[in-house]
């Protein structure tokens, strides 16, 4: 049998698994959705509200876990009060989102910490919630990315223009007559369902690299926003692909090798010499 | 008598505790053009906004027709120059209401043609953003104002950071826009360059100091009653120009 066809089999293996199957669905979806969903993120300079978004659910995954409620009802209800929380502050008060982000997500996953700290935990292993783990995947997780998938696609499919117009210039979209505060909210819901589908694989401490690298990879790849999305999307699906057959073969956790695909992307990207003025979170202008 | 478009009755809006405006009286009529003067700080872009319907007044009223359609062109230092959006993309997001295509369909691409090659950026529709000059830029986000339909249009400091040559430019489009049936209110803080060049200014410090044309409101003392300085009004060209009193002196001084 030639080299290639030993390689092939190696890599086809883990196929044979159930476990494994549902694991690779999840996480290339898991990336697609991410990547997507990044875009907006990044394009907000809200980067960091899918790092303290996962952490508040984390805190909202051990209480429900501990109350013996739905781990999914539980911290989607978590995440999404907090993510409702960010944004209302925001929009009310003169506070930068970061700081609004840092407020009220470490005191959503302090809380957490502290009901578990006193009573004790009933949930899922907590190294698989931080870290991802293909093993924890079931087919429950699957219909749910699927589900989330195809509400987020026909999200952006419907509202594509009023999302695009909010997030580029959200005063003047207002003025003319789109109700920013509902996006603003659908799009924090669907935040909320994106890391709640793809903590199980990715792990809640790695869910927000994989919201913006995908997303900074594509920018520095196009200055058109549609193709922005679909580039994202598929960074995201490839490194989530590539990510967790690495993560079978070299045994180590889902989330951190799928991040370490995307940041090769990044790393390309980068080398291969993209100008400067594409670079995410540079000033710009011709004035 | 031109049809009333918006009318702000009695306006008082404040932030925290200062009124930002108070008990301000204004009429836009259709074919308007009409600039809002005044000072940093005196209620400039507040009132376009509470005209506009997004800043809510804490007494008074702002009353639109039904129906009308306004458009808002910003503070260039307000855009994300980095935002990864070419010119077609997007003057065509500005038709965001009710269901539309995420894609710009080919009739919408047909009206942002003609609405560039009216506004002289024909053959950008590809290009960044970014990669336009000052002018270039501006007329951009006109176009999209203009492709919301908009009967009324509100320019923020449309010619904020543009040199001479280019603000000739904005000002000449916005008069030919305005012969054309569009109706413009805009703020400036360019008292001889753009404000003494159209019909009907008002001069703003939180409340309405004076309303007019230019020979009826830039006369020394509303002038000092809003910008808080004395200021000296002389005669070119059969146009008024406005000039700082201390400056005006030096010159009398140095002659």
């Amino acid at each position: 049998m030639s080299g290639g066809a030993v390689l092939a089999i190696d890599f086809l293996k883990p196929f044979e698994f159930e476990f494994f199957r549902n694991g690779i669905i999840v996480a290339t979806l898991a990336g697609a959705l991410c990547g997507v969903v990044g875009s907006y993120v990044v394009l907000r300079n809200m980067s960091y509200i899918g790092h303290g978004l996962s952490h508040a659910i984390f805190g909202g995954y051990a209480v429900a876990g501990l109350l013996g409620i739905n781990l999914f009802l539980g911290a989607g209800a978590w995440g999404l009060l907090a993510a409702l929380t960010i944004g209302a502050i925001v929009r009310s008060r003169p506070i930068g989102s970061d700081a609004a982000i840092g407020v009220v997500t470490t005191a959503a996953f302090a809380f957490g910490l502290v009901i578990v700290q006193i009573y004790g935990s009933n949930g899922p292993n907590a190294d698989a919630l931080l870290f991802g783990n293909v093993l924890g995947v079931t087919l429950a997780d699957v219909w749910l990315i699927i589900g989330v998938s195809i509400c987020a696609l026909a999200f952006i499919f419907l509202g594509y223009r009023q999302l695009l117009f909010t997030t580029f210039d959200a005063e003047v979209a207002k003025a003319t007559g789109v109700n920013t505060g509902l996006i603003d909210g659908l799009l924090m819901v669907l935040l909320s369902a994106t890391v709640i589908s793809t903590m199980n694989v990715l792990g809640v401490t790695l869910i927000a690299a994989s919201l913006v690298v995908p997303a900074v990879v594509a920018r520095m790849l196009t200055d058109s926003f549609p193709r922005m999305l679909i580039l994202a999307g598929v960074i995201g699906a490839v490194s989530g692909f590539v990510g967790m057959n690495a993560s079978y073969h070299l045994d180590v956790a889902s989330g951190p090798t799928i991040v370490l695909t995307s940041a090769v992307f990044f790393i390309v990207a980068f080398a291969a010499g993209v100008p400067l003025r594409r670079r995410i979170g540079v000033a710009h202008g011709a004035h | 008598m031109n049809e009333v478009f918006i009318q702000a009755t009695s306006l008082t809006v404040t932030y925290g505790s200062e009124p930002v405006l108070r008990e301000v009286d204004l009429e836009v009529a259709e074919g308007d053009l009409l600039g809002i003067v005044g000072p940093s700080g005196s209620g400039k872009s507040t009132l376009l906004k509470a005209l506009l319907g997004s800043v809510a007044p804490l007494s008074g009223q702002v009353e639109r027709r039904a129906g009308l359609t306004v458009g808002l062109v910003p503070q260039v230092e307000h855009i994300d120059w980095s935002f990864p959006v070419t010119v077609a993309e997007c003057v065509g997001m500005a038709r965001a209401r009710g269901w539309r295509t995420p894609w710009i369909t080919r009739s919408e691409r047909a009206e942002i043609c003609e609405i560039t090659e009216r506004l002289g950026l024909g053959g950008l529709e590809g290009r960044h953003i970014r990669d336009l000059s000052g002018g270039q830029q501006q007329r951009v986000f006109l176009a999209r104002a203009l492709f919301t339909d908009a009967k009324v249009i509100f320019l923020d400091e449309p010619t904020s950071g543009l040199d001479v040559r280019t603000r000739h430019e904005v000002l000449h489009l916005l008069g030919e826009l305005n012969e054309q049936g569009l109706t413009i209110v805009l703020t400036t803080h360019d008292l001889n360059g753009i404000a003494a060049h159209l019909p009907r200014i008002v001069c703003l410090n939180t409340t309405v100091i004076g309303e007019g044309s230019p020979n009826e409101v830039l006369i020394p003392d509303v002038l000092e009653r809003t910008y808080g300085s004395p200021m000296r009004v002389l005669e070119h060209g059969g146009m008024r120009v406005v000039v700082d009193s201390p400056l005006f002196l030096l010159d009398e001084k140095s002659a």
